[in-house]
This record gives structure tokens, sequence and C-alpha cells, in this order.
């Protein structure tokens, strides 16, 4: 369960994050789309107790998380940042291994090394298992960080960007194991996307950020029309339902 | 260059009497509790890691019978093996050889630790201020008490470390670019001001003669009694193996450490508090000896990788080789003169260091 209750965060005078509340409290996958800017990274690192909060509160299954202790919140939530990690001459297997962290402190049991081999799996990273970071493309390297939040096992997952350098089947990939996450593990994930059609086709509920507030806030259908989408980002756009698959494209 | 006469073992001087010394050291042997079991980089890392222990061992043989002294292999087969020689062995040369087993095994582990913590490759205690603010500290306490044990002396100089290497942290962290190469550039800069004050202030107290023993590695005085704050650098050492998946993690950044439940702002504090304590015994007993921090954790990190847990080891048996080496080095080119390992490191560490960036590592990632 996550709860923002009008979380706010300023720097200098500029409100990058205003008021903005949110509740997400069942299974499920919830979009948060916005224009570049529009303090979305920044609400979900407040939640995720990454950057300290000037309003309002943010509850992770009702502990607030500026006052419960680190290692407690991390068997709860779990984060993958925009951007990722400065000295990373790890494996894969073994940075997927540091996600299990939280449960093992290191002294990885029977059960943790299922879990590696599983979050491998599913990301499809077993012929890079035993490479370093620095040896991966891109897009391997997002999906090892992925497998790392994803072997966290935390009910709560926030994904910034998860779909940052990946190609069209690894993108649907990573989308469909978010849905699988969300209804067979019963997870709350939370992923930002930049792409619409990924957040109508994949995900529950969307909710659309503008200069740091919470714009719009609702199921796929009520949120995609051409008026919600050329308000929130500016453009014009066109909504259709393409073979029952509502459909975003620019105006060109 | 420095060269001068070995002091401590000239066949002329006398040797203290004290009562012998403890059998050769062995730098402890760590315990793999390691990753995937039977994965390729576990096994690499356990062959790399006895093939280190051989090295280490053999260095350590030859070392005890390098030296001035009336000591050599043919007098021990000739059987001319009397208490003299036995005494010369046990005061003078394993305290020695143990010496720089344990400056260059802890050395090392300091710079990888710095390295993680800056989360920048090309820095390590030497080169960002701490090394400089122990040897400051020394200056300092020395002026003001004299007399105080050396222990106090040098707990002293790693306060003074551990605010310099605080100061250069702070800094990094208010840099808006984090360019790889401005955190060496940073560090280099704070390390020369506390340096050059360090300087004047020995100056102004008639001190300069003790500030070059801090500030230059030199093994010749080591005797018995006179090495063996140094096996805190060693426990040190095995702390930080022990807390090595938080080190790594924090290497990682403080984004990924807070998200796994680890307490980055005392696992920082924990790290400098080793860093500095390290640098402070180093400079108290040997004197500084450059670029093993940052030569050995990157060649180790550049064939290993970067998890703390697999190379904290290796890291220490490598520093350790290298620093003996060095001094093995520095008894032989010019015999019966001795250069200072200081000096032959500076050369052998630099040119290292220059074949690392010619292979364009990059300073992060
Ligand atoms: N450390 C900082 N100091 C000042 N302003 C900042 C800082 N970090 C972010 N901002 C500003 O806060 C605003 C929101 O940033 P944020 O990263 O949350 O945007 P975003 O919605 O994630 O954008 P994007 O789609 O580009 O990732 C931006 O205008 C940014 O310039
Ligand atoms: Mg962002």
């Amino acid at each position: 369960m996550i709860e923002a209750a009008a979380l706010t965060k300023l720097y200098g005078k500029a409100r990058v994050v205003d008021e903005a509340s949110l509740t997400l409290a069942s299974p499920g996958v919830t979009a948060i789309i916005g224009p570049n800017g529009a303090g979305k990274s920044t609400l979900l690192s407040m939640i995720a107790r990454l950057l300290p909060i000037d309003g309002g509160r943010a509850l992770i299954d009702g502990l607030d998380v500026t006052r419960t202790r680190g290692d407690e919140l991390a068997k709860r939530i779990s984060i993958l940042k925009q951007e990722n990690g400065l000295m990373a001459r790890l494996t894969a297997r073994d940075l997927i291994g540091f996600g299990r962290f939280p449960h093992s402190k290191g002294r990885l049991t029977p059960t943790d090394y299922e879990k590696i081999e599983e979050a491998l799996t599913f990301l499809d990273l077993l012929p890079f298992a035993d490479r370093f970071l620095d040896e991966m493309s891109g897009g391997q390297r997002q999906r090892a960080f992925v497998a790392m939040v994803l072997a966290q096992d935390t009910r709560a997952i926030l994904l910034d960007e998860p779909l940052n350098n990946l190609d069209m089947r690894h993108a649907v990939a990573m989308m469909r194991l978010m849905r699988r996450a969300a209804d067979e593990l019963g997870k709350i994930v939370v992923v930002v996307l930049h792409d619409i059609n990924f957040a109508c086709a994949y995900a529950d509920r969307i909710i659309a950020m503008q200069g740091g507030r919470i714009v719009v806030d609702g199921p796929v259908e009520e949120v995609v029309s051409e008026e919600t989408i050329e308000a929130v980002f500016g453009l014009p756009v066109m909504v259709r339902d393409v073979e029952g698959q509502r459909t975003c494209l620019f105006r060109a | 260059m420095v060269e001068r006469h070995h002091a401590g073992e000239s066949p002329t001087a006398a040797l203290p009497r004290e009562p012998a010394a403890r059998a050769a050291p062995e730098p402890d042997r760590p315990v793999a509790r390691d990753g995937h079991p039977g994965s390729p980089s576990r096994r690499n890392g356990q062959k790399l890691l006895s093939l280190g222990l051989l090295t280490l061992a053999v260095l350590f043989v030859i070392s005890l019978f390098v030296g001035v002294g009336d000591l050599s292999v043919r007098t021990l087969l000739a059987g001319t093996w009397d208490a003299e020689t036995m005494r010369l062995m046990l005061v003078s040369r394993i305290p020695r050889s143990a010496a720089a087993v344990l400056a260059g095994a802890s050395l090392a582990v300091a710079g990888l630790l710095m390295q993680m913590l800056s989360s920048n490759r090309f820095v390590e205690p030497s080169t960002v201020g701490t090394t400089e603010a122990a040897a400051l500290g020394m200056v300092v306490i020395t002026i003001f008490a004299p007399d105080a044990s050396i222990l106090a002396k040098m707990l002293f100089a790693a306060s003074f470390a551990l605010l310099g290497t605080l100061l250069f942290l702070v800094l990094i962290r208010r840099l808006r670019s984090k360019s790889s190469l401005l955190v060496p550039l940073v560090g280099l800069i704070l390390a020369g001001i506390i340096e050059s004050t360090a300087y004047f202030v020995a100056y102004r107290n008639d001190l300069l003669q003790s500030l070059g023993a801090w500030s230059r590695g030199d093994f010749s005085m080591i005797l018995q009694g006179r090495y063996e704050l140094l096996w805190i650098g060693l426990a040190l050492a095995a702390i930080a193996l022990f807390a090595a998946d938080r080190f790594t993690l924090a290497g990682l950044g403080r984004d990924i450490s807070v998200t796994l439940g680890i307490a980055y702002e005392r696992i920082v504090a924990l790290g400098l508090v080793i860093v500095s304590l390290i640098a402070a015994l180093t400079v108290v007993t040997v004197g500084e000896i450059p670029f093993v921090g940052l030569v050995v954790p990157n060649l180790v990190t550049m064939a290993m990788g970067d998890n703390g847990r697999r190379i904290v080891p290796v890291v220490a048996i490598c520093g350790a080789g290298l620093v003996l080496a060095c001094d093995i080095i520095g008894r032989l080119v010019r015999f019966p003169y001795e250069i200072s390992v200081g000096a032959i490191m500076g050369v052998a560490g630099s040119l290292l260091f220059l074949i690392l960036l010619s292979r364009g590592r990059p300073a992060r990632g």
C-alpha cells in the first residue's frame, strides 16, 4: 500500500512537486506520464525515501518513510531510478544477488539463489549472467537493474522509465512482466512511461503530471483522450481504437 | 632519491636487545563467503588468491635473506647459523618484512575503500588529503605533546586524517559536475594545501626532519618493537572484508544503498574511520607510501570486478606483495645502499598507473 498525501518538493522557490496525493492500495500497474520536468522522478524518489520531503507525507503499508528503519522499508518498497550505477563492474548475477540484501543481509540462502535465477530468466539475462555490467549493452544493463529490483521481491515496486534503451521486443516483454507481477504475484507496480501506448496497453490506471501537479488520475479509457493528452503535453494528438487497443498518435 | 646506509642492520650497528620476535606473519587467510557456487568468476578468484598467497610467501622468504647483515641462504646451508644471525632475523629482518606486508595490505584496502566511498577509481588516501592530514596531525601533536605515547599520537593523527577525508567528501558531494577527472583533481589540490600547511607548521617548529620521515615511506628503520601498530591495519582490513557487501553497495551510490536498506551514512562513516586509521598507522610507523592504494585496486577490479567480498582479500595480498617487492628492489639496486620504498613505489606505481590510464580505464563505471 502506497499513500502520498500532499507531497511537496521545493528547489529554492520552484515547487517541483506540488501537493501530489495518491493512494495505491490494491495490486495493479499504474503508469505515470507527463512531459519532461513534470516532477515524475522527484515524486517517486520522495515516496522511496531517496529525497527529503519538503511537505506532506508518504506512507508505505502505513509506515512513514521518513521515520521507519531503512531495512524495514527495503522489504516493502523497491525503486529503479532513471540512471543507475556509478562503479558497476559487477556481474549481472552479483548485482541481482544484491537485490536480495534486505532479506539475506549478504548470506544467500537456497531461496535467494532461486530468486536470482528466476529474475535472470524473467529478464532474458541468462546468456549474460556472468558478464560484467560495464561490458553489456545499454538495454542489457537496464534489464539487469530491473532484475535486481524484481529480486528484491517487495510488494510495492517503483520503476522510473524502465523501458529506457530497450528494443521493442524487450519493451513489450518488460511490460508483460509487470502485468504478471501485478496479476500473479499481487504487486503494486508504479511505472513512469513516456510511450502512452505502452501505458494504454498494459496499465490499469494512469496518473498524468504537469508542472509538479497531478492533473489527471484515472483508468486508461478515461485519461487517454485527445483533450486530456493535448492538455498535458501541449501537443495535438489523435486517439483511436485500433483493433480494440487504445492508441495515441502525434499529428505530424 | 634518498639513499642511506642501512641503519637497522649495518654490520656495525648494535642491535637492540629485545625478546624474541613472533613467528613470521602470514596474512590472514580470508574466508570466501562467496556468491554463486561454481560460477567461473568465483573459481578464478580462488585460483588468483592461492597464486597470490604463494607469491607473497616466496617474496617474504626472499625478503628475509636480503640485506647488509651477514645473513644469507648460504649461511643457513653452511650451518653457520648462530645466535647472532638468529637475533638479526628476529629483530630486524622478520619485522621489516612483516611491516612491508602489513602496510601494503592495509594501504591497498584503504585505497579500495576510498574509491568505493567516492565512487571514483582515481583516488586513494594519499591523493585526497588523508595521508597529508595524518602527517599534519603528527606535526601538531609533536609540538603540543611531544611525550605522548605513539598510540596516542597515532590516534590524534587519525582524527586529523578523518577531518581531511571528510572535507574531501563534502567538497566532492558539492561538485555540480561529478566529472570523473574533477574528483581526483579536487583531491590533489586539497592534499597539496594540507601538505604545504604541514610543511609550514613543521618549518616554524623545527620539525622538518620528522615530517620528512612521515612523508617518505621507508622500512630501513623498522625493528622489532617499532612496527607492531601495523597489525591494527590488518584488523581494519578484516573489518572491511566483513562489511564488504555494504561497501560495494556504497560504491554503487547512495540511492541503491538506501533502496536496499543500508544505512548509507553509517557505512560511509565506518569506511572513513578505517581509511583514516590505516593512513595514520602507516604514516606513523613507515611513512607515506604512494600509489599502492591506487594501482592495486585498479588492477584487481579490472580483472575481477567490483564485488568487494571477492576482491578485498586479493587486493590485500597484491598490495602486500607489491610493497614487499618494491622494498626488496630498493635494497638490491644499489647494494649495500638502500633506496627507500617510497621512492621505488613512486617510480613503479606511476608507471603502472600510466599504463592503466593509457588503456583508457574510465574513472567511473
Ligand atoms: N537537484 C535539483 N535542483 C534543482 N532543480 C531540480 C533538481 N532536480 C530536479 N530539478 C527540477 O525539478 C523538476 C522535476 O524534475 P524530475 O526529474 O522530477 O522530472 P521528470 O518528470 O522525471 O522529467 P523527465 O521526464 O525528464 O525524467 C525539473 O524541472 C528539474 O529541472
Ligand atoms: Mg524523470
